[in-house]
């Protein structure tokens, strides 16, 4: 039944009373800052906080010719795409191994969920303990195999690293998606496939693939979110950006300028590009919610 | 107990539809009165304000001779029985019937009382500590009857309930449902747009088309006394040939120019519909002796035997038409028969639908 | 059903079991150096067996109290992410099944707009609204306190949205039954709504408590004191890899029982947050 002619109560004040706690901490804790955000991106303060004024897009104009601001959004962009592909890519292998398996199923499930619920800051402090170059085996086996790994001092390394943690943490949760995709595949299609001829891997690319497109699709978005947003913990418990500016992503940039550096103005012009990118992966998250209900 | 009466009922909704045209309904007491109508019609939207669920825009409901208009639900003594029963899923097949008198502040041994002797009336004992998912549709369909008579309510509102059921266990349950309610002698209203099933329950029959009633009466007087086009062919399976005709001082004339061979039978209005029941066609054996009727040509399309009868279908005049005959019919397609609608049996109506 | 060659099975047992190991490991490998002694930890590589300074270094921990974060013990900085994982869940679920209860059973002038003002709020995380959101917290006085750390997360675009999609499959039958039968908005609430949304209830449990458990930026800010912060951000101010003072194994144990009360609530309500996940999402 659509939401029109739901049958409802009559009461008219009782509707106001249930949504009021919504709204107040909605109106308190998001509309309001969020206007101030967007108030003191047009605006500029003198370095000692002694006066305002208003400056109009200047503040946008001057970040986006900021090398510091555009090395960023190549950092995040790096981090997000290999991030995203590498713990799609896992959980997708998995997961296709998953539905083979006839035994153990609920077993390989159960242990393959838990990373979901280490918080992000605790993935990149596990991976950073493997691998930092004082102490961490891993650091000392690649050591001693003659490669010279320091992912605090090497760029590379260190997005290595954090690309590493961020993927490890996000598998799982592909994973169930994965998995869930895969069962609401249809089996006849597959023996019909069988039928016609097509062999396991054949059958994987053409049929069994695309038909995970909604699915995959929509993946890629979350993940896309996870990477941009939910890593701050990462990037903050790992690199503090660093080495240089190597690691340093937007949202940690906008921290790091309005909490550190204190540059207000540009920190909050920076959250205002920030919403314009979430409000566009919302978007695009949305339209394709309207096309999977298409889909049935 | 108590009568129901309806004065001039509207309903307009947002946006000035009309779906209740000025309704005026009297139900005595303990009569069971059957709304029907093809859907759209406003009979469920009807019954919910009979019931509180819909406001109403304009006229008075009353039950037990007050008005109810301004009263909520649960404030006008009526039980409901809706088409997808409305079960409560999670509550087993006693709290299911309870919840209603809990609601009022009953007293628990006088609620385990009610419940216990409405679950025996309806064979449900057995099933008492189930929950809804767990019984069959029949089943379902009892209880939701159930929680409507341990109310011991004023008025018994039924919304379609036998939809849901396969015809058989709907065949079975009409006969219950009528049973219960002559038993327990609850004024009732019972909206649905099987007319089978209205015809069979019906102690009054309200027939509803685009929000206004078309006739009210007693089921067999309606069925041979149609007021209108509407309900001849509403009423009635297969329903009642119609083929309209136009008279002219020298007789009647059929569509496609023949002329009728009429004895007896005038008709004033210059256009007109001529209606009969599929049983009522005679075939001319050019023996009988009448009293007055009509004489048509009928050309076979096709015979479709059901057993006990047969159904041949044709056409008179460019109308399609279905005849019932007892036994076997021997006709074939193509055939040509000479046919009588006896005069008693024949209905008339003029250019607007409306019985002359 | 295709049969699929052992062969073919045995390479999938084998790709699980590598996979497993691979997401696995670094706990395992946390949970090792959380029972070995400092002087093992900093001699690699480690042993990948557990060694014999469990109850030590455990209570040690979570008793002893660690210098490193002004002398705060691990008990109590779990207390603290119990606390605000418990408030975000639960807070949020009532929050946002009394806003969806309002939007889809009632309707009233602004239905809609109050509809569009909470779904806006999806693209508002804090991490674009930080710096005045951090200066709101100031203004109210929120910094340091439960309330700060948890009312904030509370509305919850998401959750809502959830409830809704739920409450508008319930039929409307249902809710004309309830009203013949004398139930007004709050028995149909109380009798009928709440022990239908019972396993919605759950498996948003799940997933919230999880949300608030692994908050990071936002405790990072909210708060200053020591014996306020959570275990996540308690766990971060102890590691310093410049600093060669790093108790790593009482790290190490932090860090295992940071992870633990999360994962078990994932594993042991895995039935419903398997569902509740995916549903959410949809």
């Amino acid at each position: 039944m659509a939401s029109s002619t739901h049958v409802t109560f009559p009461n008219k004040f009782l509707p106001y009373l249930l949504l009021a706690p919504q709204l107040a901490i909605t109106i308190v804790f998001f509309y309001w800052p969020a206007s101030q955000a967007i108030r003191q991106s047009v605006l500029r303060e003198d370095p000692f906080g002694l006066s305002t004024q208003f400056v109009g897009l200047g503040n946008f104009k001057r970040i986006l010719s900021d090398p510091n601001y555009l090395n960023s959004l190549q950092v995040t962009v790096v981090f997000s795409i290999a991030t995203a592909v590498i713990a799609m890519g896992f959980a997708l292998l998995f997961a296709v191994m998953a539905d083979k398996v006839v035994r153990g199923k609920g077993i390989y499930r159960t242990l393959m969920i838990w990373p979901y619920a280490v918080a992000p800051a605790i993935a990149g402090m596990l991976w950073l303990f493997l691998f930092n170059p004082s102490m961490g085996t891993f650091a000392y086996m690649i050591r001693s195999a003659g490669y010279n790994w320091d992912p605090l001092l090497n760029s590379n390394q260190a997005m290595l690293l954090v690309v590493a943690a961020a993927a490890w943490k996000q598998i799982s949760y592909n994973f169930l998606f994965f998995v869930a995709g895969l069962q609401s595949i249809p089996k006849s299609l597959i023996e019909a496939a069988a039928i016609d001829g097509a062999g396991e891997t054949k059958r994987f690319w053409t049929i069994i693939f695309p038909l995970l497109a909604p699915t995959t699709f929509f993946l890629l978005v979350v993940n896309t979110v996870y990477a941009f947003f939910d890593t701050f913990g990462i990037i903050h418990a790992v690199t503090g950006g660093g080495p240089g500016k190597a690691t340093e992503t937007l949202v940690y940039k906008v921290y790091n300028d309005g909490f550190v550096n204190l540059i207000l103005g540009d920190s909050a012009a920076q959250s205002v590009i920030l919403m314009v990118i979430v409000i566009g992966l919302t978007a695009i998250q949305f339209r394709y919610v309207e096309r999977k209900v298409h889909y049935g | 107990m108590a009568s129901v009466e309806l004065t001039n009922v509207r309903k307009v909704y947002a946006g000035a539809v009309e779906a209740v045209k000025g309704v005026d309904i009297a139900i005595k007491d303990g009569a069971l009165c059957v709304l029907v109508g093809p859907s759209g019609c406003g009979k469920s939207t009807l019954l919910r304000m009979i019931a509180g669920l819909e406001s109403i825009t304009d006229g008075t409901v009353k039950i037990d001779n007050k008005v109810v208009n301004d009263l909520g639900p649960a404030e006008r003594d009526i039980a409901m029985v809706f088409q997808n029963y409305a079960l409560y899923p999670h509550m087993k097949v006693y709290d299911n019937m309870a919840y209603g008198l809990r609601n009022r502040g009953m007293p628990k041994d006088q609620i385990d009382k009610r419940v216990r002797e409405a679950a025996a009336t309806l064979e449900l004992t057995h099933l008492l500590e189930r929950r809804p998912r767990e019984l069959s549709g029949g089943q379902r369909q009892r209880v939701a009857m159930g929680r409507a008579i341990v109310r011991n309510p004023k008025v018994f509102l039924f919304d379609e309930p036998l939809s849901n059921l396969d015809a058989k266990l709907r065949g079975q349950m009409r006969v219950e449902i009528k049973n219960l309610q002559r038993q327990l002698g609850v004024t009732s209203v019972y909206v649905t747009h099987d007319q089978l099933e209205a015809m069979t329950l019906a102690d009054i029959l309200v027939v509803m088309n685009a929000g206004a009633v078309e006739q009210i009466g007693a089921p067999l007087d309606i069925y041979e006394k149609p007021a209108s086009t509407f309900v001849a062919s509403f009423i009635g399976a297969p329903p009642m040939n119609l083929i309209p005709i136009t008279a002219d001082e020298s007789g009647l004339i059929l569509k496609d120019g023949t002329r009728i061979g009429a004895q007896g039978i005038t008709v004033s209005d210059k256009d007109a519909i001529i209606g009969f029941r599929p049983e009522d066609l005679e075939v001319a054996t050019g023996t009988e002796s009448h009293i007055g009727g009509l004489l048509l040509d009928l050309k076979v399309l096709g015979v479709e035997p059901v057993g006990a009868e047969s159904y041949v279908y044709g056409i008179i005049g460019g109308e399609r038409v279905v005849v019932r005959v007892a036994g076997r019919s021997v006709s074939q397609p193509d055939d040509h028969l000479r046919v009588i609608i006896p005069k008693e049996k024949l209905h008339l109506f003029g250019g607007n639908g409306k019985r002359i | 059903m295709i049969q699929n060659n052992p062969i073919g099975r045995l390479i999938a047992h084998i790709v699980l079991i590598v996979g497993i190991m691979i997401v696995a490991f670094p706990i395992y490998y946390a949970f090792i150096a959380s029972t070995q002694s400092l002087q093992d930890i900093m001699r690699p590589p480690l042993s990948l067996l557990p060694g014999g300074h469990f109850w030590e270094n455990y209570t040690t921990a979570l008793f002893g109290g660690i210098g490193r974060i002004g002398g705060v013990s691990v008990g109590r900085l779990l207390i603290n992410s119990t606390i605000m994982a418990l408030a975000i869940a639960v807070g949020k679920i009532i929050i946002s099944i009394l806003s969806a209860y309002a939007i889809v059973f009632f309707r009233f002038p602004g239905r809609m707009v109050f509809f569009w003002l909470i779904f806006i709020t999806l693209m508002l995380p804090v991490e674009v609204r930080i710096l005045p959101t951090y200066k709101v917290m100031v203004d109210l006085g929120l910094i340091d306190t439960y309330t700060g750390l948890t009312v904030p997360l509370m509305a919850s675009a998401t959750a809502t949205l959830l409830f809704r999609q739920f409450f508008m499959t319930i039929p409307g039958e249902l809710v004309e039954a309830a009203r013949v039968d004398g139930a007004g908005p709050w028995r149909f609430f109380k009798d009928i709504l709440l022990p239908l949304s019972k396993t919605n209830i759950a498996a948003l449990f799940v997933i919230l408590f999880i949300y608030g458990w692994t908050q990071y930026l936002w405790p990072l800010l909210m708060t200053n004191r020591n014996d306020m912060t959570t275990i996540v951000i308690g766990l971060r101010k102890m590691i310093s890899f410049a600093d060669a003072d790093t108790e790593w194994h009482l790290v190490m144990v932090t860090c295992i029982l940071a992870i633990l009360p999360p994962v078990l609530v994932v594993v042991l309500m895995q039935r419903w947050f398997v569902r509740g996940l995916v549903e959410t999402e949809k």
